[in-house]
């Protein structure tokens, strides 16, 4: 755990009481001293050859036993795994942090591939509700539809579903995309603070509720807005973005992205104006 | 948290019962304070079949008094001779339990109402279900006891819901339990998972209409509401649409007849629900491995949206 220490030097913020106290520590050490390189690795993670592959049933397994085989695979130096028999089992392949070519033969339930930093991962079957929550880096793509909460607070990473999925895509995300092939439920993009949200079927109500910032694009009807979502001028530049996007994503890719909607947030819910211009971001 | 399953064959019969035993089973994690299910059998549809119970299950984990068990002789004596008195003659008669027992009765009337208020007229007496087809089990335990203990294993039949409780707002009895009977229709039965937010005043203006309930279980309110739409000459599937609006809270519920299963999910499409829908099979539940338990196979499922009402005829 990170320690906390009292700073002498005080930004205007912290003069209104606002803040006093700044997290310093290991954990901040780890991830923003580029001078040891040794700190960008996590613990515990593997180096993997993606030419070795393995295949593996976990039909009988539990799925902490399953997790717990692909960690011991990693560990072997098997850099593509297949997944054979994940019959809608949950929180299957959590919290791989290292690259790793993933295979899922199948549907997995619910809190799939949660917590993830690095790996591609393919399932050729449907996921349930907070598939990839919290991903990091990666690629997770889904083969059929996907359960609510799709990508529930992604920081980063590609997050692709090729049929629909249900309410609160996004949900809180805070980087990364989402690529949804088919429809998507209610409040997608709810309370969103970062990163962008691509719907190439159509959207339920409450599109973008509470968005503090990122983007959303529609390509098909929207049930209706949420509070602070409006529509903003689809530029040249979104465009291009779009249609490499969908290229990469292999979803769409001769979608008309001229004739999608963009949502942005209105920002009149933000609270940040007594904050210094850095603070918003750290805020953010 | 509670988890609901059902399913329904279309142009076929199965095994019902221990089709959702599995999926329930599969389920347990959800809640298993009790288990109910709602089975449609296979019947000549000449006689009515009653669920009824003369007392509660007082075992570990009850929230029930204990009584007597002499008093559900007496009960039963009473629920006996009032059969008499409206003119419905006992055929066949099984005491699985102490405290639960399955009539199969002559009874000629169509409305259900006076029968079942004269029958519940007796203290400690509930009728689970009544119907031609129907049949409502519900007692204490995982799917795997109750499927034991009432050996529902090899019952045949078309559909059945079914619920995996996680007692939060009242007691752990076999009362409060699922399925809810669609009192006092024929064959009406309803599982919910979620909580209903206008529980009580829903309650109190069904109860001034002459609405009936046998427990403090927020989801009894959806069988009694739909059961009040039905009265005043809605469909059932419009009852069901009424209710996503009439209703408050979060919800995704199911409700099946003799010939049909229904599922509703509300408009903010907080509580789970995945589908698998084929030509001869519809079957649904709160998480995937509830289908998967009787198609183990890869199969195309998705997550109703948000508002959505279905209806299924067998």
């Amino acid at each position: 755990m990170a320690n906390i220490k009292s700073v002498s030097k005080k930004t205007k913020a912290q003069a209104m009481g606002m803040h006093t106290e700044v997290l310093t520590g290991r954990t901040q050490q780890k991830f923003f001293n580029p001078d040891e390189a040794e700190n960008f690795y996590y613990f515990g993670t593997h180096d993997v050859d993606f030419n070795k592959r393995t295949d593996l049933d976990v039909k009988d397994m539990t799925a902490a036993e399953a997790n717990k085989e692909i960690d011991n695979l990693m560990g072997q130096g098997y850099g593509t795994i297949v997944i054979k028999n994940p019959q809608g089992k949950h929180s299957l392949g959590v919290g791989i942090l290292n690259k790793l070519n993933l295979i899922f033969e199948g549907s997995l339930g619910y809190f799939g591939m949660g917590s993830c930093d690095g790996p591609i991962v393919r399932i050729n079957g449907r996921v349930g509700w907070s598939c990839a929550e919290n991903l990091m880096a990666g690629k997770v793509v889904i083969e059929k539809n996907a359960g609510s909460c799709f990508g529930a607070a992604i920081r980063g990473g590609d997050l692709i579903c090729k049929g629909s999925v249900g309410a609160r895509t996004g949900i809180d995300m805070k980087g990364g995309t989402i690529i949804i092939g088919g429809d998507a439920g209610a409040f997608t993009g709810f309370m969103m603070q970062r990163g962008r949200i691509i719907i190439l079927g159509d959207v339920g109500i409450n599109l973008g509720d509470s968005m503090y910032d990122g983007t959303i694009f529609v390509g098909g009807e929207i049930g209706s807005y949420g509070s602070d979502a409006v529509d903003a001028e689809l530029t040249k530049s979104d465009q291009d973005w779009l249609k490499r996007k969908l290229k990469v994503a292999e979803i769409g890719e001769n979608f008309d992205v001229s004739k999608m909607k963009k949502i942005v947030a209105g920002k009149k819910l933000w609270n940040y104006d007594n904050l210094e211009p850095t603070e918003k971001k750290g805020a953010i | 948290m509670c988890g609901i399953a059902g399913l329904i064959h279309r142009g076929k019969s199965s095994k019902v019962g221990h089709e959702l035993q599995g999926m329930l089973q599969a389920l347990k994690h959800r809640g298993e304070d009790s288990t109910g299910y709602a089975l449609y059998g296979d019947t000549d549809g000449k006689n009515f079949i009653m669920r009824f119970k003369v007392g509660e299950n007082v075992g570990e984990g009850s929230t029930s008094v204990a009584e007597d068990v002499s008093v559900y002789d007496k009960r039963k004596k009473i629920v006996d001779s009032y059969l008499t008195e409206m003119g419905a003659k006992i055929i066949k008669e099984e005491r699985i339990l102490p405290y639960s027992l399955r009539y199969e009765i002559e009874y000629n009337k169509k409305d259900l109402l006076e029968f079942s208020q004269k029958i519940e007229s007796i203290p400690g007496v509930e009728i689970l279900s009544m119907g031609k087809s129907l049949e409502v089990i519900k007692d204490l335990g995982n799917a795997k006891m109750v499927c034991d203990r009432y050996n529902l294993d090899k019952l045949v039949g078309t559909h059945a819901i079914g619920h995996a409780r996680m007692a939060t707002e009242s007691g752990v009895d076999i009362k409060s339990a699922h399925p809810f009977w669609g009192y006092p229709f024929s064959d009406v039965s309803v599982v919910h998972n979620g909580q209903l937010t206008n529980y009580w005043n829903n309650r109190r203006a069904l109860e001034n209409k002459g609405m009936r309930f046998m427990s403090e279980c927020d989801s009894e309110l959806i069988a009694v509401y739909l059961a009040e739409k039905m009265r005043d000459g809605a469909t059932l599937e419009e009852g069901m649409k009424e209710s996503l609006t009439g209703l408050d809270g979060v919800f995704t519920y199911f409700v099946a007849t003799k010939d049909s299963l229904g599922m509703a999910k509300d408009t903010m499409a907080a509580k789970p629900l995945v589908l698998y829908e084929s030509d001869d099979l519809v079957a649904m539940g709160s998480e995937e491995i509830a289908i998967r338990s009787i198609l183990p196979q890869e199969i195309d499922t998705y997550d109703p949206f948000d508002g959505e009402v279905k209806v299924w005829q067998i």
